[in-house]
């Protein structure tokens, strides 16, 4: 059996979630610079020609590109015939989380409690989501999410008589209603199916996809491209000032559920969509 | 769509003479504050002590920094969404605050409050945080320094940017820029 040591998954968070504020993966940048050809409303034209500067000027200087360096989102596929040694993983992975935000000069932005509310200024925990899936690799994938997208992320838990009409109103008035409050233009990731909790990841999830890239199923990807239509039709615009390119793309994930339930999350993502993936 | 460059403390006229959709040029001194230094300002008043600066003619930007590299002023330090402080904008426009910066929209107890005090809600190009931060040019924390990222910060700003969105006549450019670009078939319309 394969080991590995988690003092190297540390090392590897604390690199990841630096890197991934300072520097834009390219199919970001590429969404970026698609949607500033595309956008003919002059005053979005000049907010996404400032969001390109700003992720070069990130790149060049190695500073976070936005001040809200996020919540740390840890997605860690696990083989199952890799055996971790050396200590606690999910400690390990805030080890890390630590140690990129203290070093990397990032913004701590989370909690103790939800209430009381006192920061526990190394940006830990980090979320950790883990699947267990074949082979003997460790693949971490980290996202570094802004909180004011976050915020206007939404879950309804639909009747099955709403159909695929029902929930393409709602997940097309989930982001009208986020409008310029999410730092458009936006990924709109899409959980359709399995339950209250599984279709928020599924959303969630719906954003580790490359930008852009279609769903396997060919109905699925006809879903995704007519939801980027009606989307794209609101007027919000980048940054919310009017235009015609509200999201860069719309990702859905989907499972198998209830005879009751038509389960639809939809969680959003700022332009500034920062990822970043390693396999040990 | 004029173009105002503007000395803090903003007078009276002069936040009266921005219009929605206006582009704002801010040098001299504005003010950091985000939700839970609202909160502390609100309950500061509350309880009749005075705010940490002279809010006459100020000028608040919502935005919690990233801490500053050796060598650099301040971090990156763009916007954060800003109906998070509606609860507490209208009293610190009571106070004489002329304007607040962040992005996103805002309720209706905000406009109505910047008509009534004759103020102006401005935005700034959110995630631009980087970019934003080269037109600051000193940060000193002034209060609530446990606080954090959240605490409040001097900043002393030459030609920060930001397009009005709310006016001290009711304007909106957020319904007017969407309006204009909204597709006649669109399934939700401009609220």
């Amino acid at each position: 059996m394969r080991e590995l040591h988690v003092d190297q998954v540390a090392e590897a968070i604390a690199n990841l979630v630096m890197e991934a504020n300072y520097v834009l993966e390219p199919d970001v940048m590429a969404a970026l610079e698609k949607a500033r050809a595309d956008e003919p409303s002059p005053v979005g034209q000049a907010v996404l020609q400032q969001l390109v500067e700003n992720a070069e000027l990130a790149c060049s200087e190695r500073v976070p590109m936005c001040q809200d360096t996020g919540n740390a989102l840890v997605f860690l596929e696990v083989g199952q015939d890799l055996h971790l040694v050396g200590g606690d993983l999910s400690e390990a992975v805030n080890r890390g989380v630590s140690r990129g935000y203290v070093e990397g000069y990032l913004r701590k932005s989370i909690l103790d409690d939800p209430i009381r509310r006192k920061n526990t200024g190394d940006n830990t925990p980090a979320f950790i989501y883990t699947d267990i899936v074949p082979g003997d690799r460790l693949r971490i994938r980290v996202v570094t999410k802004g909180g004011g997208a976050e915020n206007m992320g939404q879950l309804r838990m639909l009747p099955p008589s709403a159909g695929w009409e029902g929930a393409r109103r709602f997940i097309v008035e989930a982001v009208a209603a986020a409008g310029p409050n999410a730092c458009p233009p936006l990924l709109v990731g899409v959980g359709v199916g399995g339950n209250f909790d599984k279709v928020a990841l599924l959303a969630k999830k719906a954003l580790l996809r490359p930008v852009g890239q279609p769903h396997p199923d060919p109905e699925w990807a006809a879903r995704e491209q007519d939801l980027l239509t009606e989307i794209n039709k609101l007027g919000v615009g980048p940054m919310g000032l009017g235009g015609k390119v509200t999201a860069f793309a719309v990702h859905i994930e989907t499972m198998p559920c209830h005879i009751t339930s038509l389960p639809v999350a939809v969680n959003i993502e700022c332009h500034a969509h920062r990822h970043k993936e390693v396999v040990l | 769509m004029a173009r105002h460059y503007i000395t803090t403390p903003i007078s009276p006229e002069q936040a009266k003479a921005i219009r929605s959709g206006d582009e704002v040029y801010i040098t001299g001194t504005i003010y950091t504050a985000r939700d839970a230094a609202h909160k502390r300002m609100v309950e500061d008043l509350a309880a009749g002590r005075p705010l940490p600066f002279d809010p006459r003619g100020a000028v608040i930007y919502y935005v919690g920094p990233t801490p500053p590299k050796p060598g650099q002023v301040l971090g990156s330090a763009g916007p954060t969404t800003s109906y998070r402080m509606d609860k507490y904008t209208p009293t610190m426009l009571q106070q004489g605050v002329k304007a607040v910066i962040g992005k996103g929209y805002r309720g209706p107890e905000v406009k109505a409050a910047l008509v009534a005090n004759g103020a102006v809600y401005l935005a700034a190009t959110g995630g631009a945080g980087a970019l934003l931060a080269k037109r600051i040019e000193e940060a000193e924390v002034i209060a609530y320094e446990d606080l954090g990222p959240e605490a409040i910060r001097r900043l002393r700003v030459k030609d920060f940017p930001a397009v009005c969105i709310n006016d001290a006549h009711g304007g909106d450019q957020y319904r007017d820029g969407q309006s204009e670009w909204v597709a006649p078939d669109a399934m939700v319309k401009p609220k």
